[in-house]
Protein backbone atom coordinates (compact mmCIF):
# COMPACT_ATOMS: atom_id res chain seq x y z
CA UNK A 1 0.00 0.00 0.00
CA UNK A 2 2.87 2.60 1.23
CA UNK A 3 4.37 2.28 -2.65
CA UNK A 4 1.54 2.74 -4.33
CA UNK A 5 0.94 6.35 -2.68
CA UNK A 6 2.87 9.35 -3.04
CA UNK A 7 4.68 10.34 0.62
CA UNK A 8 6.63 13.88 0.43
CA UNK A 9 8.66 15.75 1.78
CA UNK A 10 8.50 16.28 5.85
CA UNK A 11 5.51 18.43 6.71
CA UNK A 12 6.06 18.15 10.65
CA UNK A 13 9.68 17.83 12.16
CA UNK A 14 10.04 17.68 16.26
CA UNK A 15 13.30 17.95 17.22
CA UNK A 16 14.94 17.25 20.34
CA UNK A 17 12.09 17.76 22.54
CA UNK A 18 11.42 17.74 26.35
CA UNK A 19 8.62 18.73 28.48
CA UNK A 20 8.38 18.81 31.87
CA UNK A 21 5.48 19.72 34.58
CA UNK A 22 7.41 21.27 37.79
CA UNK A 23 9.60 18.13 38.44
CA UNK A 24 7.72 15.26 36.44
CA UNK A 25 9.56 14.90 32.92
CA UNK A 26 6.61 13.96 30.32
CA UNK A 27 8.78 14.16 27.35
CA UNK A 28 12.68 13.82 27.29
CA UNK A 29 14.18 14.14 24.20
CA UNK A 30 12.09 12.87 21.58
CA UNK A 31 12.64 13.57 17.76
CA UNK A 32 10.10 12.51 15.41
CA UNK A 33 8.98 13.41 11.43
CA UNK A 34 5.96 13.69 9.62
CA UNK A 35 5.68 13.39 5.84
CA UNK A 36 3.53 14.52 4.01
CA UNK A 37 -0.03 12.72 2.64
CA UNK A 38 1.51 9.68 5.75
CA UNK A 39 -0.38 8.35 8.60
CA UNK A 40 2.21 8.81 11.21
CA UNK A 41 0.81 6.47 14.23
CA UNK A 42 2.24 7.33 17.66
CA UNK A 43 1.70 4.79 20.47
CA UNK A 44 2.84 3.79 24.09
CA UNK A 45 1.90 2.74 27.03
CA UNK A 46 -0.36 4.67 29.43
CA UNK A 47 1.95 7.36 30.58
CA UNK A 48 4.07 7.87 28.08
CA UNK A 49 3.27 10.95 26.96
CA UNK A 50 1.71 10.77 23.41
CA UNK A 51 -1.05 13.12 24.29
CA UNK A 52 1.78 15.63 25.56
CA UNK A 53 3.17 15.25 22.66
CA UNK A 54 0.42 16.02 20.90
CA UNK A 55 -0.76 18.98 22.94
CA UNK A 56 3.18 20.35 21.93
CA UNK A 57 2.26 19.85 18.20
CA UNK A 58 -0.84 21.85 18.21
CA UNK A 59 0.67 24.80 20.66
CA UNK A 60 -1.40 23.94 24.54
CA UNK A 61 1.70 23.06 25.80
CA UNK A 62 5.14 24.77 25.47
CA UNK A 63 8.36 22.95 25.62
CA UNK A 64 11.24 23.83 27.55
CA UNK A 65 13.64 22.91 24.69
CA UNK A 66 13.59 21.86 21.34
CA UNK A 67 12.11 23.01 18.47
CA UNK A 68 9.31 22.07 16.25
CA UNK A 69 9.74 22.81 12.39
CA UNK A 70 6.29 23.09 10.41
CA UNK A 71 5.87 23.44 6.50
CA UNK A 72 9.39 24.53 6.26
CA UNK A 73 8.94 27.33 9.19
CA UNK A 74 10.92 26.76 12.71
CA UNK A 75 8.24 27.95 15.33
CA UNK A 76 9.44 28.09 19.11
CA UNK A 77 6.39 29.20 20.92
CA UNK A 78 2.87 28.29 19.54
CA UNK A 79 -0.70 29.07 20.45
CA UNK A 80 -3.16 26.87 19.64
CA UNK A 81 -5.50 28.97 17.33
CA UNK A 82 -2.46 29.86 15.75
CA UNK A 83 -1.71 26.34 15.26
CA UNK A 84 -5.09 26.25 14.21
CA UNK A 85 -4.39 29.34 11.47
CA UNK A 86 -1.50 27.50 10.26
CA UNK A 87 -3.22 24.30 9.23
CA UNK A 88 -3.05 21.90 12.01
CA UNK A 89 -6.99 20.53 13.87
CA UNK A 90 -7.19 17.87 15.99
CA UNK A 91 -9.82 15.95 17.96
CA UNK A 92 -9.22 14.94 21.88
CA UNK A 93 -8.87 12.06 23.69
CA UNK A 94 -12.58 12.66 25.29
CA UNK A 95 -14.19 14.66 22.74
CA UNK A 96 -14.29 17.71 23.15
CA UNK A 97 -17.39 19.42 21.01
CA UNK A 98 -19.63 21.97 21.41
CA UNK A 99 -22.65 19.77 23.67
CA UNK A 100 -25.33 22.34 23.24
CA UNK A 101 -24.72 23.17 19.44
CA UNK A 102 -25.93 21.07 16.75
CA UNK A 103 -23.67 18.92 14.45
CA UNK A 104 -23.84 20.74 11.13
CA UNK A 105 -23.08 24.13 13.76
CA UNK A 106 -20.66 22.10 15.35
CA UNK A 107 -18.64 21.47 11.92
CA UNK A 108 -19.06 24.94 11.01
CA UNK A 109 -17.51 26.59 13.47
CA UNK A 110 -14.85 24.41 12.22
CA UNK A 111 -14.83 26.79 8.99
CA UNK A 112 -14.61 29.53 11.29
CA UNK A 113 -10.78 30.54 10.19
CA UNK A 114 -11.90 30.26 6.60
CA UNK A 115 -14.45 33.05 7.32
CA UNK A 116 -12.94 36.08 5.34
CA UNK A 117 -15.21 38.95 6.32
CA UNK A 118 -14.08 40.89 8.89
CA UNK A 119 -15.29 41.14 12.53
CA UNK A 120 -18.18 43.50 11.87
CA UNK A 121 -19.60 41.52 8.87
CA UNK A 122 -19.43 38.92 11.16
CA UNK A 123 -21.39 39.73 13.69
CA UNK A 124 -24.97 40.10 11.61
CA UNK A 125 -26.06 37.89 9.03
CA UNK A 126 -26.97 39.65 6.08
CA UNK A 127 -25.62 41.06 2.87
CA UNK A 128 -21.83 39.29 2.49
CA UNK A 129 -21.79 37.77 5.78
CA UNK A 130 -24.91 35.78 4.48
CA UNK A 131 -23.82 34.76 1.14
CA UNK A 132 -20.35 33.39 2.35
CA UNK A 133 -22.69 31.45 5.29
CA UNK A 134 -23.96 29.88 2.36
CA UNK A 135 -20.84 28.77 0.73
CA UNK A 136 -19.61 27.31 3.55
CA UNK A 137 -22.38 25.51 4.79
CA UNK A 138 -22.02 23.80 1.35
CA UNK A 139 -18.73 22.51 2.33
CA UNK A 140 -19.95 21.53 5.11
CA UNK A 141 -22.94 19.50 3.67
CA UNK A 142 -20.36 17.66 1.80
CA UNK A 143 -18.04 16.60 4.62
CA UNK A 144 -21.47 15.63 6.89
CA UNK A 145 -22.35 13.29 3.43
CA UNK A 146 -18.75 12.15 3.72
CA UNK A 147 -18.66 10.78 6.97
CA UNK A 148 -22.35 9.58 6.86
CA UNK A 149 -24.00 11.84 9.10
CA UNK A 150 -26.58 13.13 7.60
CA UNK A 151 -29.72 11.88 9.84
CA UNK A 152 -28.22 13.21 12.75
CA UNK A 153 -27.52 17.60 11.22
CA UNK A 154 -29.63 19.07 13.62
CA UNK A 155 -29.34 16.78 16.52
CA UNK A 156 -27.46 18.65 19.22
CA UNK A 157 -24.44 16.80 19.71
CA UNK A 158 -24.73 16.41 23.33
CA UNK A 159 -27.95 13.62 22.82
CA UNK A 160 -25.31 11.55 20.62
CA UNK A 161 -23.83 7.98 21.33
CA UNK A 162 -20.41 8.26 21.64
CA UNK A 163 -19.22 6.72 18.68
CA UNK A 164 -20.86 9.58 16.65
CA UNK A 165 -19.76 12.37 18.15
CA UNK A 166 -16.13 10.89 17.83
CA UNK A 167 -17.30 10.93 14.12
CA UNK A 168 -18.73 14.68 14.58
CA UNK A 169 -15.25 15.92 16.11
CA UNK A 170 -13.51 14.30 13.16
CA UNK A 171 -15.88 16.48 11.04
CA UNK A 172 -14.79 19.34 12.35
CA UNK A 173 -11.41 19.21 12.62
CA UNK A 174 -11.69 18.33 8.81
CA UNK A 175 -13.93 21.17 8.18
CA UNK A 176 -10.77 23.09 8.36
CA UNK A 177 -9.00 21.43 5.49
CA UNK A 178 -6.39 20.81 7.71
CA UNK A 179 -2.34 20.40 6.33
CA UNK A 180 -2.21 18.00 9.30
CA UNK A 181 -4.86 16.17 11.05
CA UNK A 182 -3.86 15.10 14.57
CA UNK A 183 -6.14 12.69 16.22
CA UNK A 184 -5.90 11.17 20.25
CA UNK A 185 -7.13 7.94 20.00
CA UNK A 186 -9.95 8.05 17.51
CA UNK A 187 -11.10 4.54 18.19
CA UNK A 188 -10.77 4.46 22.01
CA UNK A 189 -13.97 3.43 23.78
CA UNK A 190 -15.69 2.15 20.30
CA UNK A 191 -17.17 -1.23 19.58
CA UNK A 192 -15.58 -2.93 16.18
CA UNK A 193 -18.18 -1.83 13.96
CA UNK A 194 -17.55 1.62 15.33
CA UNK A 195 -13.90 1.14 14.46
CA UNK A 196 -14.43 -0.26 11.42
CA UNK A 197 -16.12 2.77 10.16
CA UNK A 198 -13.43 5.07 11.89
CA UNK A 199 -10.84 3.21 10.35
CA UNK A 200 -12.40 3.62 6.66
CA UNK A 201 -12.63 7.57 7.25
CA UNK A 202 -9.27 7.64 8.32
CA UNK A 203 -8.01 6.35 5.05
CA UNK A 204 -10.51 7.72 3.35
CA UNK A 205 -9.67 11.02 4.00
CA UNK A 206 -6.04 10.14 3.83
CA UNK A 207 -6.64 9.11 0.49
CA UNK A 208 -9.18 11.91 -1.35
CA UNK A 209 -7.93 15.13 0.45
CA UNK A 210 -4.24 13.78 1.02
CA UNK A 211 -4.54 15.08 4.27
CA UNK A 212 -1.36 13.77 6.71
CA UNK A 213 -2.46 12.45 10.10
CA UNK A 214 -0.76 11.77 13.07
CA UNK A 215 -2.75 9.84 15.56
CA UNK A 216 -2.57 8.28 18.99
CA UNK A 217 -3.91 4.95 19.21
CA UNK A 218 -4.14 1.92 21.71
CA UNK A 219 -5.22 -1.02 19.38
CA UNK A 220 -2.28 -2.46 17.91
CA UNK A 221 -4.24 -4.12 15.01
CA UNK A 222 -5.50 -0.81 13.54
CA UNK A 223 -2.21 0.96 14.29
CA UNK A 224 -0.69 -2.04 12.48
CA UNK A 225 -3.20 -1.62 9.82
CA UNK A 226 -3.77 2.15 8.80
CA UNK A 227 -0.54 4.02 9.64
CA UNK A 228 2.72 4.17 7.21
CA UNK A 229 4.65 4.59 10.17
CA UNK A 230 4.71 4.35 13.68
CA UNK A 231 6.46 6.15 16.60
CA UNK A 232 6.74 4.55 19.99
CA UNK A 233 6.95 6.21 23.31
CA UNK A 234 7.91 4.93 26.71
CA UNK A 235 8.04 6.86 29.94
CA UNK A 236 8.54 10.10 27.21
CA UNK A 237 11.25 8.63 25.36
CA UNK A 238 11.32 7.59 21.93
CA UNK A 239 12.01 3.60 22.21
CA UNK A 240 11.24 3.05 18.24
CA UNK A 241 10.27 4.31 14.72
CA UNK A 242 9.91 3.08 12.06
CA UNK A 243 7.42 1.10 9.44
CA UNK A 244 4.77 -1.22 11.38
CA UNK A 245 5.99 -4.19 10.12
CA UNK A 246 9.57 -3.55 11.90
CA UNK A 247 8.30 -1.65 14.99
CA UNK A 248 6.24 -4.89 15.56
CA UNK A 249 9.61 -6.97 15.83
CA UNK A 250 11.24 -4.64 18.24
CA UNK A 251 12.42 -6.13 21.23
CA UNK A 252 12.14 -3.01 23.52
CA UNK A 253 8.76 -2.27 22.34
CA UNK A 254 8.01 -5.71 23.50
CA UNK A 255 9.23 -5.13 26.23
CA UNK A 256 7.55 -1.92 26.88
CA UNK A 257 4.16 -3.47 25.80
CA UNK A 258 4.34 -6.68 27.94
CA UNK A 259 6.85 -5.77 30.56
CA UNK A 260 10.10 -6.81 31.08
CA UNK A 261 10.81 -10.33 33.29
CA UNK A 262 13.28 -9.12 36.32
CA UNK A 263 16.13 -11.21 37.11
CA UNK B 1 -60.22 28.18 59.64
CA UNK B 2 -60.18 32.11 59.12
CA UNK B 3 -56.58 32.30 58.36
CA UNK B 4 -56.58 29.58 55.84
CA UNK B 5 -59.83 31.22 54.40
CA UNK B 6 -57.45 34.57 54.34
CA UNK B 7 -54.38 32.68 52.58
CA UNK B 8 -56.27 30.62 50.28
CA UNK B 9 -59.59 32.58 49.23
CA UNK B 10 -60.20 36.29 50.13
CA UNK B 11 -57.08 37.06 47.86
CA UNK B 12 -58.53 35.12 44.67
CA UNK B 13 -62.19 36.87 45.78
CA UNK B 14 -60.29 40.09 45.29
CA UNK B 15 -58.75 39.42 42.46
CA UNK B 16 -61.85 38.31 40.50
CA UNK B 17 -64.10 40.85 42.34
CA UNK B 18 -61.63 43.58 40.87
CA UNK B 19 -60.36 42.08 37.50
CA UNK B 20 -58.90 45.90 36.31
CA UNK B 21 -57.29 46.84 39.33
CA UNK B 22 -55.66 43.16 39.26
CA UNK B 23 -54.95 43.20 35.79
CA UNK B 24 -52.94 46.74 36.39
CA UNK B 25 -51.01 45.05 39.14
CA UNK B 26 -49.81 42.36 36.79
CA UNK B 27 -48.99 44.54 34.13
CA UNK B 28 -46.96 46.94 36.69
CA UNK B 29 -45.13 43.60 37.69
CA UNK B 30 -44.42 42.56 34.22
CA UNK B 31 -42.98 45.86 33.49
CA UNK B 32 -40.60 46.03 36.14
CA UNK B 33 -39.64 42.12 35.12
CA UNK B 34 -38.59 43.40 31.98
CA UNK B 35 -35.85 45.53 34.03
CA UNK B 36 -34.86 42.44 36.33
CA UNK B 37 -34.65 40.89 33.18
CA UNK B 38 -32.01 43.10 31.55
CA UNK B 39 -29.87 43.16 34.59
CA UNK B 40 -30.03 39.47 34.73
CA UNK B 41 -29.37 39.28 30.94
CA UNK B 42 -25.95 40.89 31.81
CA UNK B 43 -24.70 38.09 33.99
CA UNK B 44 -25.95 35.18 31.66
CA UNK B 45 -24.24 36.46 28.63
CA UNK B 46 -21.11 36.52 30.32
CA UNK B 47 -21.91 33.26 32.80
CA UNK B 48 -22.58 31.59 28.83
CA UNK B 49 -19.42 32.52 27.33
CA UNK B 50 -16.37 32.66 29.86
CA UNK B 51 -18.21 30.31 33.18
CA UNK B 52 -17.46 32.63 34.73
CA UNK B 53 -20.62 34.48 37.35
CA UNK B 54 -19.69 38.02 37.19
CA UNK B 55 -20.51 39.87 40.37
CA UNK B 56 -19.37 43.01 39.32
CA UNK B 57 -22.94 43.64 36.96
CA UNK B 58 -24.63 45.37 38.94
CA UNK B 59 -21.26 47.85 39.20
CA UNK B 60 -20.99 47.88 35.89
CA UNK B 61 -25.16 49.36 35.44
CA UNK B 62 -23.49 52.11 38.04
CA UNK B 63 -20.55 52.73 36.09
CA UNK B 64 -22.24 53.22 33.40
CA UNK B 65 -24.87 54.93 34.35
CA UNK B 66 -22.72 56.99 36.19
CA UNK B 67 -20.35 57.82 33.10
CA UNK B 68 -23.48 59.00 31.20
CA UNK B 69 -24.89 61.04 33.85
CA UNK B 70 -21.74 62.49 34.14
CA UNK B 71 -21.20 63.40 30.79
CA UNK B 72 -24.23 64.71 30.18
CA UNK B 73 -23.55 67.13 33.33
CA UNK B 74 -21.29 68.67 31.82
CA UNK B 75 -23.28 69.71 28.83
CA UNK B 76 -21.96 66.68 26.34
CA UNK B 77 -25.39 65.95 24.22
CA UNK B 78 -27.16 62.49 24.93
CA UNK B 79 -26.64 60.97 22.11
CA UNK B 80 -22.86 61.80 22.27
CA UNK B 81 -23.16 61.06 25.91
CA UNK B 82 -24.27 57.44 24.90
CA UNK B 83 -21.84 56.58 22.51
CA UNK B 84 -18.94 57.66 24.51
CA UNK B 85 -20.75 55.51 27.76
CA UNK B 86 -20.36 52.55 25.52
CA UNK B 87 -16.93 52.97 24.50
CA UNK B 88 -16.26 53.10 28.05
CA UNK B 89 -18.08 49.81 28.43
CA UNK B 90 -15.71 48.20 25.77
CA UNK B 91 -12.90 50.00 27.44
CA UNK B 92 -13.89 48.73 30.39
CA UNK B 93 -14.08 44.85 28.72
CA UNK B 94 -10.71 45.50 27.55
CA UNK B 95 -8.78 46.04 30.83
CA UNK B 96 -10.76 43.86 32.50
CA UNK B 97 -9.70 40.91 30.06
CA UNK B 98 -6.11 42.01 29.95
CA UNK B 99 -5.69 42.42 33.98
CA UNK B 100 -8.28 40.37 35.43
CA UNK B 101 -9.49 37.25 33.10
CA UNK B 102 -5.80 36.41 31.35
CA UNK B 103 -3.82 35.80 34.04
CA UNK B 104 -5.93 33.68 35.82
CA UNK B 105 -7.25 31.79 33.14
CA UNK B 106 -7.46 28.19 34.05
CA UNK B 107 -8.09 29.05 38.05
CA UNK B 108 -10.96 27.53 39.07
CA UNK B 109 -14.46 29.02 39.19
CA UNK B 110 -14.53 30.35 43.32
CA UNK B 111 -11.02 32.34 42.26
CA UNK B 112 -12.90 34.01 38.74
CA UNK B 113 -15.73 35.13 40.68
CA UNK B 114 -13.73 36.61 44.14
CA UNK B 115 -12.02 38.46 41.11
CA UNK B 116 -15.29 39.70 40.15
CA UNK B 117 -15.89 41.10 43.50
CA UNK B 118 -12.69 43.01 43.35
CA UNK B 119 -14.00 44.37 39.61
CA UNK B 120 -17.17 45.42 41.69
CA UNK B 121 -15.46 47.35 44.62
CA UNK B 122 -12.78 48.70 41.94
CA UNK B 123 -15.86 49.78 39.84
CA UNK B 124 -17.63 51.45 42.85
CA UNK B 125 -14.76 53.53 44.07
CA UNK B 126 -13.41 54.40 40.89
CA UNK B 127 -17.34 55.57 39.49
CA UNK B 128 -17.60 57.50 42.86
CA UNK B 129 -13.70 59.39 42.86
CA UNK B 130 -14.05 60.33 39.31
CA UNK B 131 -18.14 61.50 39.27
CA UNK B 132 -18.80 62.19 43.24
CA UNK B 133 -21.01 59.91 45.02
CA UNK B 134 -24.07 62.21 44.95
CA UNK B 135 -27.74 61.16 43.40
CA UNK B 136 -27.85 62.09 40.06
CA UNK B 137 -31.15 62.81 38.37
CA UNK B 138 -30.98 61.53 34.84
CA UNK B 139 -33.16 62.30 31.97
CA UNK B 140 -32.59 60.82 28.35
CA UNK B 141 -35.54 62.30 26.87
CA UNK B 142 -38.08 58.96 27.16
CA UNK B 143 -41.34 60.23 27.45
CA UNK B 144 -42.39 59.78 31.02
CA UNK B 145 -46.09 60.06 31.51
CA UNK B 146 -48.89 58.51 33.07
CA UNK B 147 -52.07 57.47 30.66
CA UNK B 148 -55.10 55.12 30.96
CA UNK B 149 -55.72 52.29 29.18
CA UNK B 150 -59.03 49.61 29.24
CA UNK B 151 -59.28 51.83 32.74
CA UNK B 152 -55.66 50.71 33.72
CA UNK B 153 -53.51 53.40 34.84
CA UNK B 154 -50.15 52.55 33.14
CA UNK B 155 -46.60 55.06 32.70
CA UNK B 156 -45.61 55.60 29.20
CA UNK B 157 -41.97 55.42 30.59
CA UNK B 158 -42.40 51.90 31.46
CA UNK B 159 -43.69 51.02 27.82
CA UNK B 160 -40.55 52.45 26.47
CA UNK B 161 -38.47 50.67 28.78
CA UNK B 162 -40.13 47.45 28.37
CA UNK B 163 -39.89 47.80 24.32
CA UNK B 164 -36.31 49.01 24.70
CA UNK B 165 -35.73 45.61 26.83
CA UNK B 166 -37.87 42.97 24.72
CA UNK B 167 -35.70 44.57 21.55
CA UNK B 168 -32.61 44.39 23.26
CA UNK B 169 -33.52 40.23 24.56
CA UNK B 170 -34.26 39.17 20.44
CA UNK B 171 -31.50 40.99 19.07
CA UNK B 172 -29.18 39.33 21.35
CA UNK B 173 -30.81 35.69 20.69
CA UNK B 174 -30.67 36.12 17.27
CA UNK B 175 -27.23 37.24 17.27
CA UNK B 176 -25.90 34.48 19.14
CA UNK B 177 -28.25 31.96 17.15
CA UNK B 178 -27.37 32.98 13.80
CA UNK B 179 -24.26 34.80 13.47
CA UNK B 180 -20.45 33.28 13.15
CA UNK B 181 -19.26 35.53 16.23
CA UNK B 182 -22.65 34.26 17.99
CA UNK B 183 -21.49 30.95 16.82
CA UNK B 184 -18.38 31.66 18.13
CA UNK B 185 -19.55 32.43 21.49
CA UNK B 186 -21.72 29.07 22.31
CA UNK B 187 -18.28 27.41 21.13
CA UNK B 188 -16.25 28.76 23.66
CA UNK B 189 -19.40 28.77 26.08
CA UNK B 190 -19.21 24.93 25.84
CA UNK B 191 -15.46 24.07 25.57
CA UNK B 192 -12.40 26.15 25.57
CA UNK B 193 -9.57 23.70 24.55
CA UNK B 194 -11.96 22.78 21.33
CA UNK B 195 -12.58 26.30 20.45
CA UNK B 196 -8.94 27.14 20.55
CA UNK B 197 -8.40 23.84 18.45
CA UNK B 198 -10.48 25.18 15.89
CA UNK B 199 -8.49 28.49 15.96
CA UNK B 200 -11.76 30.48 17.52
CA UNK B 201 -9.38 33.19 19.83
CA UNK B 202 -10.43 33.41 23.60
CA UNK B 203 -9.29 36.81 24.14
CA UNK B 204 -11.20 38.48 21.07
CA UNK B 205 -14.36 36.38 22.58
CA UNK B 206 -13.96 37.73 26.03
CA UNK B 207 -13.61 41.15 25.24
CA UNK B 208 -16.62 40.56 22.82
CA UNK B 209 -18.70 39.26 25.88
CA UNK B 210 -17.71 41.99 28.57
CA UNK B 211 -18.45 44.79 26.19
CA UNK B 212 -21.96 43.41 25.25
CA UNK B 213 -22.16 42.70 29.10
CA UNK B 214 -21.27 46.10 29.74
CA UNK B 215 -23.53 47.46 26.65
CA UNK B 216 -26.78 45.70 28.44
CA UNK B 217 -25.68 47.09 32.02
CA UNK B 218 -25.55 50.76 30.32
CA UNK B 219 -29.08 50.36 28.84
CA UNK B 220 -30.21 48.90 32.55
CA UNK B 221 -28.25 51.99 33.89
CA UNK B 222 -30.74 54.71 32.03
CA UNK B 223 -34.11 52.66 33.24
CA UNK B 224 -33.41 52.48 36.54
CA UNK B 225 -31.56 55.38 36.54
CA UNK B 226 -33.96 57.05 34.84
CA UNK B 227 -36.71 55.83 37.68
CA UNK B 228 -34.75 56.23 40.53
CA UNK B 229 -31.58 58.22 39.92
CA UNK B 230 -28.22 57.35 39.85
CA UNK B 231 -26.88 56.58 43.17
CA UNK B 232 -24.56 53.93 44.82
CA UNK B 233 -27.77 51.85 45.77
CA UNK B 234 -28.39 51.08 41.47
CA UNK B 235 -25.27 48.38 42.10
CA UNK B 236 -27.54 46.99 44.62
CA UNK B 237 -30.12 45.23 41.56
CA UNK B 238 -27.56 43.15 40.85
CA UNK B 239 -28.79 40.95 43.59
CA UNK B 240 -32.06 41.21 42.19
CA UNK B 241 -31.02 39.71 39.21
CA UNK B 242 -30.03 36.65 41.25
CA UNK B 243 -33.17 34.96 41.75
CA UNK B 244 -34.15 36.02 38.20
CA UNK B 245 -31.14 34.15 37.18
CA UNK B 246 -31.89 30.98 39.47
CA UNK B 247 -35.48 30.79 38.28
CA UNK B 248 -34.18 30.89 34.16
CA UNK B 249 -31.42 28.72 33.98
CA UNK B 250 -27.96 30.82 34.74
CA UNK B 251 -27.17 29.89 30.59
CA UNK B 252 -30.37 30.74 29.33
CA UNK B 253 -31.29 33.95 27.76
CA UNK B 254 -35.34 32.85 27.31
CA UNK B 255 -34.65 31.80 30.94
CA UNK B 256 -33.72 35.40 31.90
CA UNK B 257 -36.60 36.95 30.53
CA UNK B 258 -39.28 34.55 32.25
CA UNK B 259 -37.45 34.85 34.93
CA UNK B 260 -37.42 38.75 35.52
CA UNK B 261 -41.20 38.48 34.60
CA UNK B 262 -41.99 36.14 36.81
CA UNK B 263 -40.29 37.98 39.45
CA UNK B 264 -41.69 40.93 38.47
CA UNK B 265 -45.14 39.85 38.96
CA UNK B 266 -45.09 37.66 41.20
CA UNK B 267 -43.66 39.96 43.97
CA UNK B 268 -46.14 43.04 43.07
CA UNK B 269 -49.14 40.44 43.27
CA UNK B 270 -48.10 38.91 46.83
CA UNK B 271 -47.23 41.84 47.81
CA UNK B 272 -50.55 43.54 47.11
CA UNK B 273 -52.71 40.42 47.98
CA UNK B 274 -51.30 38.43 50.39
CA UNK B 275 -48.90 41.28 52.06
CA UNK B 276 -51.36 42.76 54.22
CA UNK B 277 -51.57 39.44 56.24
CA UNK B 278 -48.34 39.98 57.83
CA UNK B 279 -47.91 43.91 57.66
CA UNK B 280 -47.25 44.08 54.24
CA UNK B 281 -42.84 44.07 52.21
CA UNK B 282 -43.29 40.79 51.01
CA UNK B 283 -41.23 42.31 47.72
CA UNK B 284 -38.25 42.67 49.31
CA UNK B 285 -37.68 39.16 50.01
CA UNK B 286 -40.56 37.33 47.71
CA UNK B 287 -38.33 36.97 45.06
CA UNK B 288 -35.29 35.11 47.27
CA UNK B 289 -38.10 33.02 48.92
CA UNK B 290 -39.48 31.47 45.23
CA UNK B 291 -35.88 30.99 44.26
CA UNK B 292 -35.16 28.67 47.39
CA UNK B 293 -38.42 26.95 46.22
CA UNK B 294 -36.89 26.41 43.10
CA UNK B 295 -33.20 25.18 44.35
CA UNK B 296 -34.82 22.82 46.14
CA UNK B 297 -37.06 21.12 43.12
CA UNK B 298 -35.40 22.26 39.78
CA UNK B 299 -32.07 23.54 40.70
CA UNK B 300 -30.92 24.31 36.62
CA UNK B 301 -33.85 26.56 36.09
CA UNK B 302 -36.65 26.62 34.06
CA UNK B 303 -34.80 26.84 31.12
CA UNK B 304 -30.69 26.09 32.10
CA UNK B 305 -29.21 22.79 30.85
CA UNK B 306 -29.65 20.33 32.54
CA UNK B 307 -27.06 18.99 34.55
CA UNK B 308 -25.74 15.27 34.17
CA UNK B 309 -22.22 13.77 35.01
CA UNK B 310 -21.59 10.89 33.03
CA UNK B 311 -19.15 8.37 34.74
Amino acid sequence: MTETRNIGDTLLKVDNISLSFGGVKAITGVSLEIREREICAIIGPNGAGKTSMLNVINGFYHPQEGTITFGGEVRRKMRPHLAAQGGIARTFQNVALFTGMSTLDNIMTGRNLKMKRNFLWQAINIGPARKEELEHREFVERIIDFLEIEAIRKTPVGRLPYGLQKRVELGRALAAEPKLLLLDEPMAGMNVEEKEDMCRFILDTNDEFGTTIGLIEHDMGVVMDLSDHVVVLDHGEKIADGVPDVVRADQNVIDAYLGVAHE
Amino acid sequence: MEVLNAIFVLPFVDMFSEPIFFAEVVVGGLLTGVMYSLVALGFVLIFKASGVFNFAQGAMVLFAALTLVGLMEKGVPVWLALIIAAGVMVIVAVIIEKLVLRPLVNQPDIILFMATIGITFFLEGFGETVWGSDIHRLDVGIPDAPFEIGGMLLNEFDIWAAAIGAAMVGGLALFFRYTVIGRALRAVADDHQAALSVGIPLKTIWIVVWSVAGFVGLVAGIMWGTKSGVQFSLSLIALKALPVLILGGFTSIPGAIVGGLIIGVGEKVAEIYWGPLIGGAIENWFAYMLALVFLLFRPQGLFGEKIIERV
